[in-house]
């Protein structure tokens, strides 16, 4: 027996060009669908990493603005505020403190970094409790400092790649002309890390003159602790403030909303475009058709029969459409990636754009729901039409 | 393939149609009794209403006023008016429907139309009924061509394999000839003959061919939506001499 399928599938093939364009323009609204859902989920997740990373959940920092703080940390940049390294000693006095490390952040010219030079992120650690804080940093060449005073660095991946340094190398400082040398070369961690250039905190504070003085200083807290409280006490400190990590992912989760609704409102028109298209395509369908519907129902289809056959129509649509439109956003994802991260004000590394089975799953079926909502007025249509006037081609007169 | 025939009774049957202002009577008041098994042919001028007769016969078409009675089944008249939904299944319980134009489905090969009403609707064993059909006609080497491919001979006896799939015990054929050529036609009529003969089916089918209408058992003549009582077979044969 012939059934339903058959019938709408062969009905479709008869106008391929425009099953083909509908079917393209339902494929453009799915790609945007699960690009945006695949930007929601891969922004957070890669944020968190990134922020994980860090190894600590607090950092302190001189008082400033938070929004410049977070960034800094994050990112890197110029316009630091500096504190006294003593204050770490206030700090590991509490109880509710796993770990501490001090950081000075330093941020040179590089006029040979790119094409019209750029920022190259130095940062003065003292290596034990660096790695304390960070054990899941592995070197893929040498390893960390030992002398807090030695002119040695340890490169993150990228900033190997980039300069072309294999341990043992010198690399010169720019703007200040001091030499060092290359100790060790991080693996890939795919966070901020990567690009940076790690040296011996003594050594930083003598080069930028900035003598037992530190930017920020990363706190891990004990399990079970509640952070809040120990914000309370800490902020009883002077001259300080204090970021925590959920503040920091809160903040950049709050920048990217605008973007995220804008994303959002985009993927809602294409969709209800896509929609429209369909509509008028099954419209048109059973317009041109309408003989055919009455000869069917002559023949014995129900009103049911002629819904049920049209939706059929409808879901191949979608379906097929949905299916073209994942395997776009999946084969696209690195391009749609890059594109995000030009209009965006912070990304984090790591792909931005995460499609799983589950989202994939959740985009065929709100695509092939649309599908058929879009298709119950079409079909609802054809369901009514009278045999006789069909067949005398007088309906609609 | 085995069918059951049922025959149609009719009382003042009359059916108006409204243009504007204007009324047209199609069918005026007719009064007729069609016993099962007969072939009966219904010819007249064109709008002398033949069409709408067989349509209101077939259930296609509700009737203004009058009786339509289908095997001692009231249909339409008295307190009898079916919906929709009863008509369409009155329709394909009963009713195999030939049209002049075919109107097989162009996406679909000419075996896939035999089997398309039972896609919707499918009697016990009617299944078998594809290949049987297409047999009987002669369309059994074609069944994998689309109508497109298919002469228009070829395709009305599609259509008759198609009206016939479900058994039906009514066959109704509305101008089946109008498309051929006259040795094409011959052929037609000579298969709604013999399945009339030989399997018991009522056959009604409008034709303006009194050649074609000699082959019934029975003619009614049609003009401005009334029956011409006064003709019979006999005269029919000698007019087509």
């Amino acid at each position: 027996m012939i059934t339903n399928f058959q019938i709408a599938y062969k009905n479709l093939l008869r106008k391929r060009i425009r099953s083909f364009l509908t079917i393209i323009g339902i494929a453009l609204s799915s790609w945007v669908l699960v690009s945006l859902l695949g930007f929601n989920q891969g922004y957070e997740k890669a944020l968190n990493k990134d922020v994980d990373n860090m190894g600590f959940q607090m950092m302190i920092m001189a008082k400033g603005c938070p929004y410049e703080a977070a960034t800094l940390m994050l990112k890197g940049g110029t316009g630091l505020k500096y504190m006294q390294e003593s204050i770490m000693k206030d700090i590991a006095k509490e109880p509710d403190v796993e770990k501490i490390t001090p950081i000075l952040m330093s941020a040179v010219f590089d006029p040979n970094k790119g094409e019209s030079g750029g920022i190259a992120a130095y940062f003065g650690v003292e290596a034990k409790s660096y790695n304390e804080m960070k054990p899941f940093l592995k070197f893929r060449q040498g390893g960390w400092f030992v002398d807090e005073n030695a002119f040695e660095v340890v490169m993150g991946f990228e900033a190997a790649e980039l300069e072309q340094r294999e341990v043992g190398d010198m690399i010169l400082m720019p703007e200040k002309n001091v030499k060092f040398k290359v100790v060790g070369i991080l693996n890939r961690t795919g966070t901020q890390d990567d690009g940076t250039i790690f040296a011996p905190l003594k050594t930083l504070q003598k080069i930028f003159n900035r003598p037992d003085e530190i930017t920020t200083i990363g706190i891990k807290v004990k399990k079970g602790v509640d952070s809040s409280r120990l914000e309370d006490k800490l902020y009883k400190l002077p001259d300080i403030q204090i970021v925590s990590l959920q503040q920091v992912k809160d903040t950049i989760m709050k920048l990217i909303s605008t973007a995220k609704i804008m994303v959002l409102s985009i993927a809602i028109i294409a969709i209800l475009i896509a929609m429209v298209g369909v509509v008028n395509t099954i419209l048109t369908s059973v317009w041109e058709r309408m003989q055919e519907i009455g000869i069917l129902k002559t023949i014995g289809a129900m009103p049911l029969d002629i819904f049920k056959l049209i939706w059929t129509e409808t879901i191949i649509l979608c379906t097929v459409g949905g299916i073209l439109g994942v395997i776009f956003a999946l084969i696209l994802a690195r391009v749609t990636d890059i594109l995000i991260r030009t209009v965006l004000p912070y990304a984090p590394g790591g792909s931005l754009v995460l499609i799983d089975t589950k989202l994939v799953l959740i985009t065929l079926g709100a695509i092939i729901f649309i599908g058929l909502l879009s298709g119950i007025y079409p079909a609802w249509r054809a369901g009514r039409i009278r045999p006789l006037e069909a067949i005398r081609g007088e309906v609609g007169k | 393939m085995k069918q059951n025939a049922l025959s149609i009774e009719t009382q003042n049957l009359t059916r108006v149609y409204r243009r504007g202002s204007e009324e047209i009577i199609a069918v005026n008041s007719i009064s007729l009794t069609i016993n099962k098994g007969d072939f009966v042919s219904i010819i007249g001028p064109s709008g002398s209403g033949k069409t709408t007769l067989i349509n209101l016969l077939g259930c296609l078409d509700n009737p203004t006023s009058g009786k339509l009675v289908l095997g001692g089944r009231p249909i339409f008249g008295n307190s009898a008016k079916l919906s929709e939904h009863d008509l369409t299944k009155i329709r394909r319980e009963t009713f195999g429907y030939i049209f002049q134009n075919f109107y097989l489905i162009p996406t679909l090969t000419v075996r896939e139309n035999v089997m398309l009403p039972l896609t919707f609707y499918c009697k016990p064993g009617a299944q078998k009924n594809v290949d049987d059909s297409l047999q009987l006609l002669g369309m059994e080497h074609r069944k994998f061509h689309l109508p497109g491919q298919i002469s228009g001979g070829e395709m009305q006896r599609v259509a008759i394999a198609r009206a016939m799939v479900n058994m039906p015990e009514i066959l109704l054929a509305d101008e089946p000839t109008g498309n051929l050529d006259t040795k094409r036609s011959s052929e037609i009529i000579r298969i709604l003959q013999d399945l009339s003969k030989q399997k018991g089916l009522t056959v009604i089918m409008v034709t303006h061919n009194l050649e074609l209408a000699a082959h019934a058992d029975r003619t009614i003549e049609m003009k401005d939506g009334l029956i011409n009582t006064s003709i019979n077979q006999d005269a029919v044969t000698a007019k087509s001499d």
